[in-house]
């Protein structure tokens, strides 16, 4: 019963799960149902009018998922969590609560390129109007702020290229302007970076890459840092004003400084549906408990091989963070201590052709659209996941013709590193 | 005491050992934060007393509304304030006129008044501000787990099954379950801000 404070490994392994109530299951069980019973009207009064704690139908919540939420709420240090169907419903469900139609909100302009995509054309259907900034040029950020921005959206470390943010001086820019950092802690999960202790007042994930880690279920989360105060000139009417959903209740007032990962549930997976599956989260729960043996497996691989790469004749650039030279380098030491992630780019002498030949002879990586396995990956985003953007939008985003993605797994890195050896050369 | 960040045994002390509390602003209407506290707490086994002048003569949830703490009538353990900051000190001045004086005087989520405070504390009442014990129960009991909130608590322990009307354990053999410092912070800085 004391205040000590656990380390890392301990809360990936423990916060959120205690033994099973009815049955003392010391795994955490998969609640597979899709309802839950009330102890009688009152009962059921109290749950929905968001009275009382307690489970109601599982779109709302599930006990599977809490366990999720709150370990994940405790691994990035944070007050509450809410897990979703995959990162996107995650990003969808956030900004839910900050825009209504005709807002804006600033984004990084290197961020994955299905959030490209659904910033510049799903977000603006709902008359949510994305406006980019360059996270190299911090006064970019600064120049974008109107009185119609509402939010400040990066990634701590960015795909693909694995070019590291400066949460903090993004931060201080949303500060000043009255609106939250949210930060999407994907590609350094919590084990390398913890946003909130750098000023995010948002995290968001997709526990598809590495927090679940084995490249089997996809799901998102949404963590609530517990910094933003929503109350102050009516600017989140989710959370300030009486929610005609829930009869004239304010969030902010009523769950403090829990109120946004409450509002993400009760407005936002209760409405929008992006419900996980508590098998889903199950496997990521298990996934979690050795993230941060396996985050630092994936770094040490990642950093050999882009050395590997650095130094062969076929390739004329690598762009990993973890490298001395890199110009991301410095930020990498600051923010990224353990490590530079697992996930970069290089980009090959012979240019297209080259890229496509190589990915066509490697062996043990994988040719898909994902990172963040237990397997290693590979993928030329300029005719996948960057394709749908125009050739300059590709380079600024990182995605050139001539480059080529790397998500390094857990296998030995000689083995690895053969196989790259053997495709470059062959 | 620090009143950033109350060590969770403090608060644990509190909620384990206070049996009567008397609500000052407890309100009638069920989507007020007063509303849900009391029921909350009722529940699970405190004696609850509303006090609000605009309501008396009506009962909440059975307990008749009394207009102030002087017309309490009888000793409590705990007064727990329901009114904004600027509004906390006349309540705190009336309970320092209370005999037995009680042990513990609570203001609410978003409630803060360190010269309040300073008094009650002068005296030997425990205070707690800026937060919801509800809250505070659900954590400590891991019942607000349900809902994905840090309840800042580990347990290799089997807890009971939360039933209604029962009081459930606050002390489990938690070791601190990680911070959430930022949120403190955050806090502190607004305070300071007013
Ligand atoms: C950084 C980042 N954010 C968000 C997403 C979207 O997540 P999901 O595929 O779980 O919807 C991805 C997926 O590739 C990603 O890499």
């Amino acid at each position: 019963m004391s205040d000590r404070l656990p380390g890392f490994s301990t809360l990936a392994v423990h916060a959120g799960a205690q033994p099973d109530p009815t049955t003392g299951a010391r795994a955490t069980p998969i609640y597979q149902t899709t309802s839950f019973v009330f102890n009688d009207a009152d009962h059921a009064a109290s749950l929905f009018g968001l009275q009382a704690f307690g489970n109601i139908y599982t779109r709302i919540g599930n006990p599977t998922n809490a366990v999720l939420e709150e370990r994940v709420a405790a691994l990035e240090g944070g007050t509450a969590a809410l897990a979703v169907a995959s990162g996107h419903a995650a990003q969808v469900v956030v900004l839910q609560q900050l825009l209504q139609p005709g807002d804006e909100f600033i984004a990084a302009r290197k961020l994955y390129g299905g959030s490209i995509n659904q910033f510049t054309h799903a977000f603006k259907s709902f008359g949510w109007n994305v406006v980019w900034a360059d996270p190299d040029d911090i006064t970019s950020f600064e120049r974008a702020v109107t009185p119609r921005t509402k939010a400040i959206f990066i990634e701590s470390i960015a795909n693909p290229g694995g070019s590291i943010t400066d949460i903090e001086a993004i931060s201080t820019v949303a500060r000043k302007a009255g609106v939250p950092l949210i930060v999407d802690n994907t590609l350094a999960s919590p084990y390398l970076i913890r946003p909130i202790d750098h000023g995010a007042d948002i995290v968001v994930h997709s526990l598809t890459k590495f927090l679940g880690g084995h490249g089997n279920s996809l799901g998102g989360i949404i963590v609530d840092a517990g910094t933003f105060d929503w109350s102050t000139g009516g600017k989140y009417p989710m959370l300030s004003e009486p929610r005609p959903e829930y009869h004239g209740i304010r969030l902010q007032e009523t769950f403090g400084n829990f109120a946004f990962a409450i509002a993400c549930r009760v407005l936002g997976l209760r409405d929008l549906g992006p419900a996980l599956s508590p098998f889903n989260a199950f496997m990521i729960l298990t996934g979690i408990e050795t993230l941060p043996l396996r985050m630092q497996k994936h770094c040490d691989n990642a950093k050999a091989i882009a050395e590997f790469l650095s130094g062969h004749p076929a390739v004329a650039s690598v762009s990993y963070a973890g490298l001395p030279g890199d110009k991301y380098s410095q930020l990498a030491r600051k923010y990224a201590p353990r490590g530079a992630g697992a996930v970069f780019t290089f980009s090959l002498k012979g240019g297209y052709d080259a890229g496509v030949s190589l990915v066509s002879k490697l062996q043990l990586f994988s040719h898909l659209a994902n990172v963040g396995d237990t397997r290693s990956l590979v993928i030329h985003p300029a005719s996948t996941t960057h394709s749908q953007l125009d050739d300059a939008a590709k380079i600024r985003s990182g995605a050139g013709p001539d480059v080529v993605r790397l998500s390094i797994g857990i296998e030995d890195k000689e083995d690895l590193i053969a196989d790259l050896e053997q495709a470059l050369s062959a | 005491m620090n009143h950033d960040a109350y060590p969770d045994n403090y608060i644990r002390g509190i909620l384990n050992s206070v049996k009567s509390i008397a609500m000052v602003g407890a309100s009638p209407v069920n989507v007020r934060p007063s509303y849900f506290a009391f029921k909350y707490l009722a529940q699970r086994g405190y004696d609850m007393i509303p006090v609000n002048p605009g309501h008396v003569g009506k009962e909440l949830l059975g307990k008749p509304f009394v207009a102030s703490l002087r017309d309490l009538g009888r000793p409590v353990d705990m007064i727990d304030i329901f009114r904004s900051s600027s509004h906390i000190m006349p309540v705190v001045e009336e309970a320092l006129t209370l005999d037995p004086l009680p042990k513990v005087i609570w203001m609410q989520l978003g409630a803060r008044d360190d010269a309040a405070a300073e008094k009650a504390e002068a005296a030997g009442i425990k205070v707690v501000m800026n937060r919801c014990p509800k809250i505070e129960y659900g954590r400590l009991s891991s019942e607000i787990s349900w809902m994905g909130v840090n309840s800042r608590t580990l347990s290799s322990k089997r807890p009971p099954m939360p039933m209604q009307g029962m009081r459930l354990s606050l002390n489990r053999t938690s070791v601190g379950g990680g911070d959430t410092a930022a949120s403190d912070r955050a806090a502190k800085a607004k305070n300071e801000q007013s």
